[in-house]
């Protein structure tokens, strides 16, 4: 299993019954392929749907209906079609139970760095930062290096995306949850102990007790 | 009962310098005919409030290519490389806004509001220069209203006095420019009698809308 397979994986069971989620563009939008139906989950995208289902037989895509990242979706029964004030009114209101977004960095304080790389790339935060504010939980899924690169770090080192604490960190080494006292480490990797953890985090992890290893169906 | 207007003359409207809203979401819901045109009328120092730029060929990407933006606020530009080169090389003043505060700042410029007060962007870089407000012990960001002298807005279906109805997540920006500009321009796909929109399905008011754009040939 890849890593990304691996980490949406672990993520979707996060995700109970009814909730609306908010999932983003990229590994986080895979969290939707390992779903049941009967879940009765309902994804919201923020260019304008709640209820948001599977891609499109080819050549069937309907124009005006696609999801955050601009690709083809359907929607599914009892869909509705929003505009993006009420969009992010949802979002901000806290009506939304939990968004899935990617990373650069997470640090000590659970706070996010996505949006931009100095001296690079500045794509723009899009709804990231709203989303970060206003979810009721937030669940980073990235992989937890870049190149060799920690991504979990004393400080981010980027630009925050908000100030706000996550809720849940989930990579292919870790399980990861962040309270007022720092980062628990709740699992690790299928095959990873917390030494290899450990040794792949720059910021400190707290563990307690035997940490148990990923549980992935 | 509106007279509809063919492109050039809707084109001829804008001058070079003016502020333009247009709606659309990566292309998505974007009035195409009019950005094409634009994009082609080599009009200069344009300055352009919308969600993204699309891409090259694209939507708005028609006034990146064309040169024709001086000044854009909107919440991505990371999937157009042209906006990217224009922003770095100093050609377009960028100013990035996150997604749900955009379109709240547009919102207030249409509906008589002096601003928007928002938890998004506290502590981050979207905070930098504004005003924070204590409210019962919370703090908030102090986003100012947008207005434009120009909205340029797609919708589903025009009526003979201008009544719009959209579609699925084509609807995005649009109903909320439409409120928020001195010369709304509707680019509908189809314009239909009066009657066959159902007052219940009208979500821009034919009184908003001071222009449409002749159906395409």
């Amino acid at each position: 299993m890849n890593v990304k397979e691996l980490i949406a994986r672990r993520v979707a069971q996060e995700i109970p019954a009814g909730a609306l989620v908010n999932l983003g563009i990229g590994l986080p939008s895979l969290v939707a392929n390992h779903l049941s139906p009967d879940l009765g989950v309902f994804f919201q995208a923020e260019n304008g749907v709640v209820g948001l289902g599977a891609r499109p037989p080819e050549g069937m895509e309907d124009i005006n209906l696609t999801d955050a990242g601009g690709g083809f979706v359907t929607a599914v029964p009892g869909a509705a079609a929003i505009d993006s004030a009420m969009s992010f009114g949802l979002i901000r209101g806290g009506h939304l139970d939990i968004t899935v977004l990617g990373g650069l960095q997470v640090d000590s304080r659970g706070r996010l760095a996505n949006w931009m790389v100095p001296g690079h790339k500045v794509p723009g935060m899009g709804g990231a930062m709203d989303l970060l504010v206003g979810a009721k939980k937030v669940i980073v899924a990235m992989a937890h290096m870049n190149k060799g690169t920690p991504k979990v770090v004393p400080d981010c080192t980027m630009p925050l995306t908000s100030t706000r604490r996550i809720d849940l960190l989930v990579t292919e080494m870790a399980v990861i949850a962040p309270r007022d006292d720092g980062l628990h480490l709740l699992e690790t990797g299928p095959g990873l102990s917390v030494a290899d953890v450990r040794a792949a985090t720059a910021a400190d992890l707290i563990v307690t007790g035997d940490v148990p290893q990923m549980q992935i169906g | 009962m509106k007279q509809a207007i063919g492109l050039e003359d809707a084109v001829a409207m804008i001058p070079d310098g003016a502020s333009v809203l247009i709606g659309g979401f990566m292309g998505v819901g974007a009035p195409h005919r009019l950005l094409g045109a634009l994009g082609a009328s080599g009009r200069r120092d344009l300055t352009l409030i919308t969600n993204d730029t699309a891409r090259p060929g694209e939507g708005v990407g028609h006034l990146i290519s064309g040169g024709c933006v001086r000044r854009l606020i909107a919440s991505h530009i990371g999937l157009n490389p042209e906006a990217q080169a224009r922003r770095a090389s100093g050609e377009i003043d960028v100013e990035l806004v996150p997604q749900g505060t955009l379109v709240e700042r547009i919102r207030a410029g249409g509906v008589g509001l002096g601003g928007v007060l928002t938890q998004t962007g506290l502590g981050t870089q979207v905070e930098q220069g504004k005003q924070t407000v204590e409210i019962d012990g919370k703090t908030w960001l102090l986003e100012t209203p947008l207005r434009a002298d120009f909205a340029l807005i797609a919708a589903y279906r025009c009526d003979y006095v201008g009544n719009l109805e959209y579609s699925l997540t084509a609807h995005n920006f649009n109903p909320i420019m439409a409120m928020s500009a001195d010369t709304v321009i509707a680019e509908p796909d189809e314009i239909v009698p009066v009657g066959v929109i159902s007052p219940d399905a009208v979500k821009t008011p034919g009184i908003l809308v001071d222009h449409v754009l002749k159906r395409a040939v």
